[in-house]
């Protein structure tokens, strides 16, 4: 009885409407988990079931697997989202600090259009930064997949107003010792910023592995596709017929984030969550 | 004792000085590192993001297509032939339609499950997770898994009306529902993101407040959010709005996989009509056009969110 009364009415009001609204939101991936678990013959019938009768879902995956070279398009999903993630690194630190730290003529006006930058949504360039890739003859390589993304404005700015709060104390320390400007970039700012660089290293990778649109654009040969791409192409060979191996691919290639996420959702949510800052 | 700290302080200033004049020279030397260090970042910034911007303005002037030989500048033409266009008025139309459902939709979901997250103890942190799911999920595997509980036949939505004597529909196959349709997927997947910032803005107002409105005779939870709440997070919803609009108005994904913004046009809009101009047709040229009037619309959305945005730091 009292544990009975120790429950507020509204307490259960709470949970019965967070608990209908989760059950929609996680619906698509149930209903994934299950008819990639099911046999053909059980998919197509008008007999709904969540659970199947006969538990296909490793025929469908080794199906799906032998379709599609899904080890390839997962290994270069993750290729691809490395290398960008560590060619941003690479151009906006230095530059973050010099825009923090350091003073040189025509900073203001040069740290303003980066700012500027940030603004430019990414379809808007997409054209011709194509043609460009065309020109440069890279298209349809890991290159053209990679190079665009390189420059990250966005991680400009957000390292720089991080680095704005490294005492000075710190870098003087530093030039004391001998090390040279570039070395300060690596050995003292970035060990600071490893929770700045993280957050933002999950907003590129998250970014980047789901991107559709310019893999689509920039790719025609099958052994590049990114994991968005190959799932895409899967359905438009199977689409009508093979509905358990397309959920089991589909399920393949959200894997590694949605795992990621649920060990280190707090970083995750923070890192992506950047975006709104934006 | 006034002479002793007078004295005193002009021995501290002393190396300040010193050191001041040494970073001053410094400084000088070292702004040809800050050259060195930006440098990279600076052409790549030209090469791949000014240039390409003033690039696109610029062939929305032209006759350009890809692989031509040449191309002449025929002024305005594009524009106005796009304006002569009934596919770019209705892809116009279908993307300020699916920005005006589903920002509202997202939007009112986010706010009210980071109202109820926030309004008891338990669970919190599961509750958030669920919600948030399906902002990580690669948009593309989970539109497919849309296009499979959205069958006609075999579905799980059809399914479920059917169970419940209701007549089944062919959502994505008919003109009067696929737009709608990505407009659900659109808010499925929109609705945890606006969630997360709106619990930031929530954990952020001052318990005080809440205190202060109480003793004031405010008692129940509704008049609270009222004298409360709803004010204090009315900056956070502005951006939160703004924010939702912008990503909306880029949709792509669902629509060149499920529908390809059929049938008959019914779920065309502006990214996907640039898409098949610049990239099927290869009418660079028309393409940009149709690319300077989606740029319009985002960047005045986002003057508009960063003006707020700067008053919600004002807020805070």
């Amino acid at each position: 009885m009292r544990a009975l009364g120790r429950i507020h009415p509204w307490s259960a009001v709470r949970h019965v409407l967070l608990l209908a609204g989760a059950l929609v939101m996680l619906i698509p991936f149930i209903w994934m988990l299950s008819t990639a678990s099911k046999p053909q013959t059980e998919i197509f019938s008008s007999d709904l079931h969540l659970i199947p009768y006969h538990f296909a879902l490793w025929d469908n995956l080794k199906i799906a697997f032998a379709k599609a070279d899904l080890w390839r398009y997962l290994l270069n999903g993750l290729i691809v989202t490395i290398l960008i993630f560590a060619l941003q690194v690479l151009v906006a630190l230095p530059a973050a600090y010099a825009f923090a730290k350091l003073r040189f003529l025509g900073r203001d006006v040069l740290f303003a259009l980066v700012v500027f930058c940030i603004l430019i949504p990414p379809q808007a360039t997409a054209i011709p930064v194509f043609l460009l890739l065309h020109k440069l003859g890279v298209l349809d390589s890991y290159i053209a997949l990679v190079l665009p993304f390189t420059i990250s404005v966005f991680g400009i700015f957000l390292m720089r107003q991080f680095f704005k709060t490294v005492p000075d104390d710190l870098i003087d320390a530093a030039r004391m010792d001998g090390i040279s400007e570039f070395g300060i970039v690596w050995r003292v700012m970035l060990p600071t910023a490893i929770p700045a660089v993280t957050a933002f290293g999950i907003f590129s990778v998250v970014a980047h592995w789901n991107d559709y649109f310019w893999p689509l654009i920039v790719l025609n040969s099958e052994h590049l596709q990114t994991p968005p791409l190959a799932v895409a192409h899967f359905r438009n060979n199977e689409a009508g017929t093979n509905y358990g191996p397309l959920m089991a691919a589909a399920m393949v290639i959200i894997a590694p984030l949605v795992i990621a996420f649920l060990f280190a959702q707090r970083r995750f949510i923070e890192g992506i969550t950047l975006t709104g800052i934006k | 004792m006034s002479d002793a700290v007078a004295a005193l302080q002009e021995v501290a200033a002393a190396p300040r000085m010193r050191a001041r004049i040494l970073v001053k020279s410094g400084t000088a030397g070292r702004s040809g590192a800050a050259y060195a260090l930006a440098a990279p970042a600076l052409i790549l910034m030209l090469m791949m993001l000014l240039g390409p911007l003033a690039g696109v303005i610029a062939l929305s002037l032209t006759d350009y297509q890809l692989g031509a030989p040449s191309f002449s500048w025929i002024g305005l033409s594009n524009y106005q032939e796009m304006f002569a266009d009934r596919v770019f008025w209705i892809s116009l139309k279908n993307t300020l339609a699916y920005v005006a459902i589903v920002v509202p939709g997202a939007v009112a979901l986010g706010l009210g499950v980071a109202l109820l997250i926030q309004s008891g103890a338990g669970l919190r942190s599961l509750y958030r997770t669920v919600y948030f799911l399906p902002v990580m999920a690669t948009l593309i595997a989970m539109a497919i898994v849309w296009e499979f509980m959205l069958h006609p036949q075999f579905g799980l939505v059809n399914g479920l009306l059917r169970a419940a004597g209701l007549q089944g529909h062919s959502w994505l196959q008919d003109r009067g529902t696929a737009l709608y349709s990505l407009c659900v997927i659109g808010i499925w997947q929109a609705t945890g993101f606006n969630m997360v910032l709106f619990l930031a803005g929530l954990v952020s107002i001052p318990k005080h407040l809440y205190d202060a409105a109480e003793i004031d005779g405010a008692e129940s939870a509704w008049s609270r959010f009222g004298l409360v709440t709803w004010p204090m997070l009315a900056p956070v919803t502005l951006f939160v709005v703004a924010i939702s609009a912008i990503r909306s108005f880029q949709v792509f994904d669902t629509v060149q996989v499920l529908t390809k913004g059929g049938p008959s046009k019914s779920s065309e809009v502006l990214i996907y009509t640039m898409y098949t101009e610049g990239f099927e047709f290869f009418r660079s040229g028309y393409g940009a056009a149709v690319t300077v009037v989606f740029l319009a619309f985002v960047l005045s959305l986002t003057l508009l969110k960063s003006v707020l945005g700067r008053r919600e730091v004002h807020y805070a």
